[in-house]
């Protein structure tokens, strides 16, 4: 029963990472670009969910729109005031300007919010829930499913709409994508806003059932960061899938040697795969 | 690269300032410049801040005249007297929670902000570091809060220490789970469960000595990442082994962590005591202390009453910070002024005599604004006179409760945790 729950609770936490690392995937996958900012847009959705409740009084149904809303418009005006400049410079300036972002956005938090950890009471969303035995969290649950449907959603829109069509042929060409008279900025843009956004709905979910502090997102995009290149850059379903296998891997190992192994199990695994398949699990090689 | 020129700059630049022309003691009335390195940004930077607030609160009590704390050495007056009324100066610097960082603030502190003393850093893997620059450079490091036993078995001739250490507490639990066996908890079994660095790991195996000693079991040992995103895994160990009492050498994020795992698996151990650090954090008491009702901790720091020399002192603090002082700042806060009234009694701030002064500090526990019995160093740099009272939450305020002298309301056991 314990070791089912340990496999539970490895899942839950599993759909938190897909959650969290869907956004960074869709960036790289539509521009090649590592968004090393990611973990800190987490960061400031979660402060959203935090003031949005603590001020404004506004529940989960409200604040989670309102942060991917405003982090939509936080995504677009980094690519249009950063990204498209620094695109233009070699891949280093790429990198380093992304973290330069990362540094400014945790540096304001820590000005603007102080160091100190705050939390989400923990019956906004519905305590935890009994299943035969097992305990469910109901806030994981919800981010979870989240999760996946917010997968699913990204992976219709990219196959199925022609929205997608024109931001993959952006991705794939961007030269031949503008003799179509499809406008790349726009388009790259709009990825920017839409990878922002989900991730504006992951932060405010997770701070459901986590702490928020400036530096909450540094604690998180490490595991993002495998999370996307064990599914397979640019794979939205790669990173659910890896997800969830970091999830339970994590929690099966810190029961079975102890929580300090957990992190060598991950990382071997991880190196593991890659050796297999470099392209990661879902990537396309 | 450039890191590791700049550090070979500084030891340059460390070597013409060590060089005899340039050695001197300051002018009367030059400030006295002290560092104070300490996590202020990265993921302790909650207790850091808080901790740099103390420091600003003993800066006030020590340059500005504080009648009402005449108590405390230095506070009636202005300045240091023996030093003709000097100002001391606070250099603050942040080493982010990492234990480089934390040395090569130190050596920058040393070499280029010409410090006459260090204090420090917080995390005992910090203070590490950063005392090992100190005793190179042969400068005084006096650490108030880092609690790693490990910190004063090092030989070291600068490194004073005024806080308790895992050594301390590891008997003040043992000694506490023998009483609850007496009030009807039997305790036969314990768990430890401490995050992975210097702190958590020299904590615990003092723990672990200790209540050995006692006769009780260590049934789960379990070392973690303080970093650690997730512990359901750790919680649903104990579950499974169901020790009669669990104690957590924690920071603040996995103490919170934690609290609101333990809550969400519905585990909840028949004692539960939670070493300083995170559990005593403002942040943590705030996020989830109504989850961890009835939690004992070890403090030396008590409020007390209106009017007091601690109350006044906690004003101050609050003014300040915005919440109530907490026992790592207050252990930071009277470390530092153990440093300036050493400075102030070698009448200079040549290193050798402040070194001299701290070795022959003799202060008795009503010059302290802490519980400790007094402070004395013995030649392994540690006050001998460090004491340690243990106290339980109680409606989001810690409560004196053991030993039974000292104790402001008897303890309530079992671990009560959440209500619903």
């Amino acid at each position: 029963m314990i070791l089912l729950q340990v496999v539970v609770s490895g899942l839950l936490m599993g759909s938190v990472y897909a959650l969290f690392s869907s956004g960074l995937t869709l960036v790289w996958g539509m521009m090649n670009v590592i968004n090393f900012a990611h973990g800190d847009f987490v960061m400031l959705a979660m402060y959203v969910a935090f003031f949005a409740f603590t001020l404004a009084g506004l529940g989960p149904v409200a604040f989670v729109p309102l942060a991917a809303a405003l982090l939509f418009v936080l995504g677009v005006a980094v690519y249009m005031l950063l990204i498209r400049h620094v695109m233009r410079g070699p891949m280093l300036a790429q990198i380093l300007g992304t973290f330069g972002l990362a540094l400014l956005l945790r540096y304001a938090a820590f000005w603007a919010f102080s160091a100190n950890f705050v939390t989400l009471p923990d019956t906004l969303v519905g305590g935890t829930l009994v299943l035969g035995g097992l305990r469910l969290e109901a806030a994981r649950l919800v981010g979870g499913l989240t999760a996946l449907l917010l997968t699913i959603g990204m992976h219709l829109m990219l196959t199925r709409t022609s929205l997608g069509s024109r931001l993959l042929a952006v991705a794939e060409d961007r030269q031949a994508a503008m003799l179509m008279g499809i406008r790349p900025d726009r388009m790259q843009a709009l990825a920017w806003g839409l990878a922002a956004a989900s991730t504006g709905i992951a932060g405010a979910l997770i701070a459901l059932f986590f702490y928020v502090s400036p530096t909450v997102g540094e604690n998180l995009a490490l595991i993002a960061f495998v999370v996307v290149c064990l599914g397979g850059f640019g794979s939205v379903p790669g990173a659910l899938l890896a997800g969830l296998a970091v999830g339970v891997i994590e929690a099966l190992s810190a029961f079975w040697a102890g929580a300090v192994y957990k992190d060598v199990m991950v990382y071997a695994l991880f190196l593991l795969v890659l050796w297999f398949r470099p392209q990661g699990l879902l990537g396309k090689a | 690269m450039v890191q590791t020129t700049r550090r070979r700059l500084a030891s340059i630049g460390a070597a013409i300032l060590a060089s005899p022309a340039f050695v001197r003691g300051a002018r009367a009335a030059d400030a006295v410049r002290i560092g104070a390195i300490y996590p202020l940004s990265g993921a302790t930077a909650s207790a850091g801040t808080a901790l740099r607030n103390a420091l600003e609160v003993a800066l006030d009590i020590v340059n500005n005249p504080h009648p009402d704390l005449a108590k405390l050495p230095l506070a009636a007056g202005s300045g240091l007297p023996g030093l003709g009324g000097s100002k001391v100066e606070i250099i603050f610097s942040d080493h982010q929670g990492n234990p480089a960082t934390a040395q090569s603030q130190a050596v920058r502190l040393i070499s280029q902000e010409r410090v006459a003393a260090l204090t420090g850093c917080y995390q005992s893997s910090a203070t590490l570091t950063a005392s090992a620059a100190a005793e190179r450079y042969n400068i005084p490091f006096v650490a108030g809060e880092a609690s790693a036993p490990s910190l004063t078995t090092r030989g070291y001739k600068w490194f004073f220490r005024t806080t308790p250490i895992g050594t301390h507490f590891g008997v003040a639990y043992a000694d506490f789970l023998g009483l609850a066996k007496q009030n009807g908890i039997p305790v036969n079994t314990v768990a430890v469960v401490n995050e992975n660095t210097e702190y958590g790991t020299s904590v615990s195996e003092a723990i672990i000595k200790a209540m050995q000693e006692k006769g009780l079991k260590i049934s789960l040992h379990i070392p973690y990442s303080a970093n650690s995103s997730d512990v359901s895994a750790q919680v649903l160990q104990l579950k499974d082994t169901k020790p009669d009492a669990v104690v957590f050498v924690s920071y603040t994020s996995d103490s919170i962590l934690y609290m609101k795992t333990m809550h969400n698996l519905a585990y909840k151990p028949p004692v539960l005591i939670g070493d300083d650090s995170g559990f005593s954090d403002a942040s943590f008491i705030e996020a989830v202390g109504d989850l961890a009702e009835g939690c004992i901790n070890r403090s030396s720091w008590d409020i007390g009453k209106p009017g007091s020399v601690t109350s006044i002192v906690n004003e101050m603090f609050k003014k300040r910070a915005g919440h109530d002082m907490d026992d790592t700042s207050a252990r930071g806060l009277q470390g530092f002024l153990v440093l300036c009234d050493a400075i102030n009694r070698a009448g200079s701030t040549d290193k050798q005599k402040v070194q001299a002064a701290l070795q022959a500090t003799d202060l008795k526990a009503d010059q302290l604004m802490i519980g400790y019995d007094g402070v004395k160093f013995g030649a392994d740099g540690q006050n001998e006179r460090a004491a340690t009272l243990l106290v339980q939450l109680h409606d989001k305020n810690y409560i004196t409760v053991w030993p039974e002298q000292a104790a402001a309301q008897p303890v309530k056991l079992p671990f009560q945790g959440w209500s619903n």
